[in-house]
């Protein structure tokens, strides 16, 4: 029985709570805001530390053993996640102080914003199918009610879309726990490895699997259902855009990555050939998606799902080193992607627009910007020394040693084509000339000094992660690594749950 | 009792999709409202049915004598309808915000977010 297992969970809860009761203050609001993500951040390193030392870190919730109670489990997957839940929600809580408007302070942005970490965190530790679905819901509530916040036209219609295909995976996941139950009779996600490597491999298997697929893959905005997230993706306030890009898809990825090794690791050749090629059109379509978007949020967007191919292709390897892989590359990808999107919010800030033919110039005015943009767009196509060379290096490299040939070309010709859009972005928002007709960098009124430096704490930070995984990968690869082990390895998972060995 | 059951499920899910598919905002929650439904009976039939017997211990006993129902399926039944409810009356909110804004409620003319 371990506290800090449950902290992450409780944590922003609390403050969600505390923020509602200052209800009426925005200041008492911002300053709950700041303490509670970085408490969070706290918690989340001292539940890695503890993982790093004991291995799983498991609690039953009221005392009801495995089995029959819900039980809280932190691998060190559960582990990493939670804390770049934790890095991302501090990032987020500082820019938020320039960037959140008082209208939208006024209708709960923060509290939203608490209990939206909270389902994330949730949906990170907890060992049981049906609980995992639950906080899947949390989650979903609070992003639906922060992506409308403002109340703009295309938030209307973007809203529409999240709502109607999100809610649709959630309904094809309950289904498929009911369907799972019926088959196994337990929810424990431990109980119902076991349990179904027990029972006889028949064809109704497959089929829950895949529809634990298909629900996971609309969540993690996977190849082919992937169309809801950049239609609506970049309608919403800016640090909510670079919030969800950073996690919610991840937690559809952490999803599949803990159901198709711990329960569904029977069939490989069947289950994780599917997840192969949904990886591999999932990174084709969405950079080419990309390539064709002529707005900065809409492209960001695109590259979330051509990015997501690359995890669930360390995934559907299922090899060590492909594993390794796809955690080091939900790593690197949090940090990069919810840079990106801040840095989009601040070019927006000084030019007012997210439109690559109205922007330009402001490499000439903004130098610095430019240079904090050039850090994550590179890492993001790959570039060495940056965290995204190691990521892609791993994944590419662990193709080569499955001699998935075609898939490996795949990955490579898409980091190409990454390269390309983030010069796009280059060339129209930082190099070319200010069209004409439109105000210089300067004259925005909103963009005073002040205002502008909790714009860029949080870029300045996550840029220096960035460097960090580059030029200092090794501790990094190293729980990549260990995490990979844990995975390959789910009797340790549910001898940690049930308390021996099966 | 299995065979009906599975037939009704069957033609809730196939509604439920019809519906999502009609161009109209308003049949597109209706379609999704159908849609958790269908999932509810689902987890209730898989999860096997049994008649007239109610999971009670008798007083002193330690476990229950006979076979009984299984109540755990409730249980999730239950709280699947309690989080379906609260997603509903807020999808209803939201088309009826968006109608407000957009003044059409055919899904066919939200096209702003797409190109």
């Amino acid at each position: 029985m371990r506290a800090e297992v449950a902290l992450p969970i409780l944590v922003p809860l609390l403050f969600g709570a505390l923020s509602l009761i200052a209800w009426r203050s925005n200041l008492m609001q911002r300053v709950l805001g700041i303490i509670g993500s970085v408490t969070l951040l706290i918690c989340s390193i001292w539940l890695l530390i503890s993982v790093l030392d004991h291995g799983h870190v498991v609690m039953h919730m009221g005392g009801w053993m495995a089995p029959y109670g819900i039980t809280l489990v932190a691998d060190l997957l559960s582990a990493i996640m939670v804390v770049l839940t934790g890095m991302m929600a501090v990032a987020i809580a500082i820019y938020s102080l320039s960037s959140a408007s008082p209208s939208h302070e006024k209708f709960g942005y923060y509290p939203l914003m608490h209990l939206l970490l909270a389902g994330v965190a949730g949906s990170f530790l907890t060992g049981d199918i049906f609980n995992l679905y639950v906080w899947f819901e949390v989650m979903l509530i609070a992003s639906f009610a922060l992506l409308i916040l403002g109340g703009e036209r295309a938030q209307m219609e973007g809203a529409i879309k999240y709502v109607t295909l999100n809610l649709l995976s959630s309904a094809i996941f309950l289904s498929a726990i009911g369907l799972l139950y019926g088959l196994v009779g337990t929810l424990n996600m431990a109980d119902i490895a076991v349990k179904l490597s027990q029972t006889e491999h028949t064809g109704l298997v497959d089929v829950i699997a895949v529809m634990f697929m298909i629900a996971f893959g609309i969540k993690a905005a996977a190849f082919p259902l992937f169309f809801w997230l950049p239609a609506s993706y970049h309608t919403g306030p800016v640090a909510v855009s670079a919030l969800f890009a950073g996690l919610l898809t991840k937690v559809g990825v952490y999803a599949l990555f803990r159901v198709f090794t711990l329960i569904f690791n029977q069939s490989p050749e069947f289950t994780h050939q599917l997840l192969l090629w949904g990886a591999a059109f999932t990174m084709l379509t969405g950079v080419l998606g990309a390539a064709a978007q002529f707005e900065f949020r809409r492209i960001l967007s695109f590259h979330i799902v051509s990015q997501i191919g690359y995890m669930l292709l360390g995934l559907a390897l299922f090899t060590p080193l492909a594993l390794v892989g796809g955690v080091f590359y939900i790593m690197h990808h949090i940090i990069v992607k919810t840079n990106l999107f801040l840095i989009s919010g601040i070019v927006h800030r000084l030019l007012g627009t997210y439109d690559l033919k109205k922007l330009g110039g402001v490499y000439k005015d903004r130098p610095y910007l430019s240079i904090l943009f050039l850090i994550p767009a590179l890492s993001l196509a790959g570039l060495p020394p940056l965290s995204g060379f190691f990521a892609k290096f791993i994944i590419i490299r662990a193709g080569i040693e499955a001699e998935a040939w075609v898939v490996t070309a795949i990955a490579l010709i898409v980091g190409l084509l990454t390269l390309y859009s983030m010069i796009k972005i280059w060339a129209e928002v930082f190099w070319k000339p200010l069209p004409e007709n439109h105000s210089s960098v300067d004259s925005s009124p909103s963009a005073t000094p002040s205002s502008l430096a909790f714009l860029y704490i949080p870029v300045v930070l996550l840029g220096a992660c960035t460097l960090f995984i580059g030029l200092n990968g090794q501790p990094i690869y190293e729980i990549a690594e260990a995490s990979a082990k844990q995975l390959l390895n789910p009797a340790l998972y549910i001898e940690a749950v049930l308390g021996e060995t099966p | 009792m299995e065979p009906i059951m599975a037939i009704v499920t069957g033609c809730l899910y196939a509604s439920a999709i019809y519906m999502m598919l009609r161009r109209s905002i308003v049949k597109l929650v209706i379609g999704l409202m159908l849609l958790s439904n269908a999932a509810n009976l689902l987890i209730f039939t898989s999860a096997g049915m049994t008649r007239g017997a109610p999971p009670l211990i008798p007083l002193g006993a330690m476990q229950p004598d006979g076979i009984i129902a299984d109540p755990l399926p409730q249980a999730l039944i239950l709280t699947a309808i309690v989080i379906a409810f609260g997603v509903l009356a807020f999808a209803v909110v939201l088309i009826h915000r968006a109608y407000n804004i957009i003044h059409t409620d055919n899904l066919d003319e939200m096209k702003d977010t797409d190109t």
